[in-house]
């Protein structure tokens, strides 16, 4: 693909989207960077190594993973102009990231319930690292439901045509990431 | 047609530009060239600040606790009758190394000369995004603000070293400056970074995508295959500092123990335990290291398209120069634990990161061979960016030999934070980039500003620094092998050093020498902008795109259309040419052949 061609309008938006993936790249490596840290300290003598994720930390992905299935039926719906269909699927999803926000923090009570806090003397620093990661993922979730209001405001404004949705399909792309990072984060805390 | 969509779509994208006030022209604009511009001064102010705090630590190492009037000016109550205090001193020392390699030679230079150059030479009408190019700049400008504020708080500012080890950086009572003043430093380089990664974001997207037509990535010019592998080091990179700082702020502020082990301060136990300054080490230096290239990439990009032009020669190996770019970037960034084989590191890890050490200086000799290989033979102009290219091939070759003997386990043990290891990297890392930073601006200060700069001046100005440069750092490398540690606030209370005190006081004043006729710089670089000598269109004669557009600066750098592009960028001296130079946007003669490079 010569990407010296096309108009300036074409250049533009390919390079919107592709200063997003170079962002996600960059996002990518700050969390390979705790998950690293995560690795190294894990031999400290002071390391649970028998802990257990929280249950709603389970029931968190799998709402996290929903919302990501409706935001592509929605961008679906979307381009096949049923307006009506992408509102309903907008809201679906932006509901489905609050309610994943709300389990992360039930995640932090059955935490502290087992006796862990973030920090002091009750604290320890498996779960220092665990409440750290994911308060910090939940901050890029919050940043996606921003862009999701964004979004959805725009799209009440009409402002989305099915060959004209960049914002839309940045807002996804995003969302898609903040969900597969979890993903990511999820097993990874369930397997090392 | 698709060139008339072009130019159509331009002036949608653009109608509202005469319209400009003064706000938007020079404050908050977001025309690249003008934002490199305001990257350029911001970047030698702080380096002006970063000079200045070298010469009074130098001068209090060659005349220990003497007084001096100079300390008594600058730094107030924290020399009580003109003698420095030693915790200022290290004060001294961590701010100016924080100073110069990222306010100076990350933003001050990446930041000038990928704006000023990548939309130019790529034929591009702006950046990818011009606002969150502004918004880059204005964060770098936010973040050295903050940073000079914190030199003015009341128990001094950071005084951890540059690299901010824990336990000084993570205990606010570990020392003066581990309180606000780390505070502050740690908000300013979070901001920097943010700034950083935007800046570099904008490098990529539009090096990719923004290419005029015929301007593949074999035919870009050496100085945008170094900004864009620089800016992609950064992306890499830079994220991880952010991670160490995030868990630092942690240790810091909430109390947890990422990085702090069992502590005993002021008679007290604190609560931390079994963390690990190690764990900071590494993740700062898998950030530190490919730091030192994306400071030296971009230099080594300029210098490429300098000597190429100056010595009217296409450049020699112009794919083994791309291939070396990326293989440096590769493997800068598996090298970091060279920095930390006396942290207690595994012997057999220790071999690991020397043997990936050493690669580097393969790459690095590819380089320098290819520099020497392009000037040999040529028809040297030997004006000021030409000389302070060539200036950096000599220092680059003189730091990256004794980088050799440090990234070797073995050796590094005995020299390590010695005043050996201060003479590597300011060779090959500090003076190298900032002859490639001098020589960039000598070269495109016609491009920036539509005049030119004063030859006379600018020669005394290389001679000068080129004599100080190895005044000052040569002899640290005699000193660092006889032991003399680094970041001491004096060595008299060691009767072995004694025989070393003169050898201190040749550094100091060549120090001061080189730092004073820096002032010869500035003047030049200042007064030029008003009384210069006008620029010609292309002064150099150059091939490169950025001399086809007008002196006068416009938004969208060229009127009507972007030149397209039919060659590579080094057609110097090609047989069948009247002159010794055809400008990328010329097109091929009939049955000319372009040159298989």
């Amino acid at each position: 693909m010569d990407l010296t061609q096309g108009t300036l309008e074409e250049k533009h938006s390919r390079a919107k989207k592709m200063m997003l993936w170079f962002g996600i790249i960059s996002l990518v490596m700050s969390f390979a960077g705790w998950t690293s840290a995560f690795v190294v300290s894990s031999s400290r003598p002071d390391w649970l190594h028998d802990f257990q994720l929280p249950n709603a930390f389970i029931t968190s992905t799998i709402v996290i993973v929903l919302s990501s299935i409706t935001f592509i039926l929605a961008k679906r719906a979307l381009k096949k102009n049923q307006r009506q269909q992408t509102t309903v699927l907008l809201f679906v999803t932006l509901i489905l990231g609050i309610v994943f926000i709300v389990c992360q923090f039930k995640g932090f009570q059955q935490i502290i319930d087992l006796g862990y806090n973030f920090t002091g003397p009750t604290s320890n620093v498996t779960m220092s690292y665990i409440y750290l990661i994911a308060v910090v993922h939940i901050l890029h979730v919050v940043v996606g439901l921003i862009s999701l209001l964004v979004v959805i405001y725009n799209h009440f404004k009409q402002k989305y045509q099915p060959t004209k949705m960049l914002g839309f399909e940045l807002s996804a792309t995003f969302w898609h990431f903040v969900d597969l990072l979890w993903l990511y984060l999820f097993l990874f805390l369930y397997f090392v | 047609m698709s060139t008339h969509a072009d130019t159509h779509a331009h002036e949608d994208d653009h109608g509202h530009h005469h319209k400009e006030t003064f706000v938007t022209k020079y404050i908050f604009s977001q025309d690249h060239k003008m934002i490199s511009k305001q990257y350029l001064i911001t970047g030698t102010i702080m380096g002006v600040i970063g000079v200045l705090m070298s010469i009074m630590f130098r001068m209090q190492i060659a005349w220990p606790e003497e007084p001096n009037i100079l300390f008594e000016a600058l730094l107030g109550k924290w020399a009580p009758g003109g003698v420095m205090d030693a915790d200022i001193y290290l004060a001294l020392v961590t701010i100016h190394g924080t100073i110069m390699v990222f306010f100076v030679l990350t933003a001050g230079l990446s930041g000038t000369f990928s704006n000023l150059l990548i939309p130019l030479q790529i034929g591009a009408r702006d950046m990818a995004s011009g606002f969150l190019n502004m918004i880059s700049y204005w964060l770098f400008f936010l973040s050295s603000v903050i940073m000079i504020i914190s030199l003015f708080v009341e128990a001094g500012p950071a005084a951890a070293g540059w690299t901010i080890y824990p336990p000084l950086s993570a205990l606010p009572m570990a020392q003066g400056g581990s309180g606000m003043g780390m505070t502050l430093w740690l908000v300013s380089m979070a901001i920097f970074i943010a700034s950083s990664l935007l800046g570099s974001l904008n490098y990529i997207v539009t090096v990719i995508n923004l290419r005029t037509k015929g301007m593949s990535m074999t035919r870009l010019p050496l100085t945008v295959w170094a900004f864009f592998v620089t800016a992609i080091i950064g992306v890499v990179s830079f994220p991880v500092l952010l991670s160490a700082a995030l868990l630092l702020i942690m240790d810091r502020s909430f109390g947890t123990s990422f990085f702090l082990s069992d502590i005993f301060i002021q008679g007290e136990v604190l609560h931390y335990q079994g963390g690990s300054p190690v764990l900071f080490e590494h993740l700062f230096w898998f950030l530190g290291h490919p730091e030192v290239y994306i400071v030296i990439l971009p230099a080594m990009g300029m210098v490429s398209e300098i000597m190429a032009s100056n010595s009217r020669k296409p450049i020699f190996g112009y794919r083994a120069m791309i291939a070396s770019i990326l293989a440096i970037a590769f493997l800068s960034t598996i090298v970091w634990g060279h920095h930390m084989f006396i942290s207690g590191m595994n012997p057999f890890l220790g071999s690991v990161f020397t043997f990936t050490t050493l690669l580097i200086a393969i790459p690095s000799a590819v380089k320098a061979f290819n520099w020497i290989t392009t000037i040999w033979k040529g028809n040297l102009q030997m004006n000021t960016a030409m000389l302070f290219s060539i200036g950096f091939v000599s220092t680059f070759i003189t730091g990256g030999l004794t980088g050799i003997i440090l990234g070797d386990s073995a050796l590094d043990i005995n020299v390590h934070d010695t005043y050996f290891v201060i003479a590597h990297f300011h060779l090959v890392m500090g003076i190298s980039a900032l002859y490639g930073m001098f020589a960039g601006v000598y070269h495109w200060y016609p491009r920036m500003f539509g005049r030119m700069m004063n030859k006379n001046l600018g020669y005394i100005h290389f001679w000068v620094t080129a004599i100080c440069a190895y005044g000052v750092f040569f002899p640290m490398h005699f000193i660092g092998m006889a032991g003399l540690p680094r970041r001491y606030y004096t060595n008299s209370a060691f009767p072995l050093f004694d025989d070393l005190a003169n050898v201190n006081v040749v550094i100091t004043v060549f120090a001061i020498i080189g730092g004073a006729f820096q002032l010869v710089f500035l003047y030049n670089f200042f007064v030029s902008i008003f009384f210069g000598k006008k620029a010609p269109q292309n002064p150099w004669r150059s091939t490169t795109l950025e001399w086809t557009a007008p002196v006068k600066h416009i938004h969208g750098n060229w009127p009507g259309e972007i030149p397209h592009v039919y060659r590579w960028a080094y057609d110097y001296s090609k047989p069948g040419h009247d002159v010794d130079f055809v400008p990328q946007n010329i097109p091929l003669k009939e049955g000319e052949e372009e040159l298989q490079h």
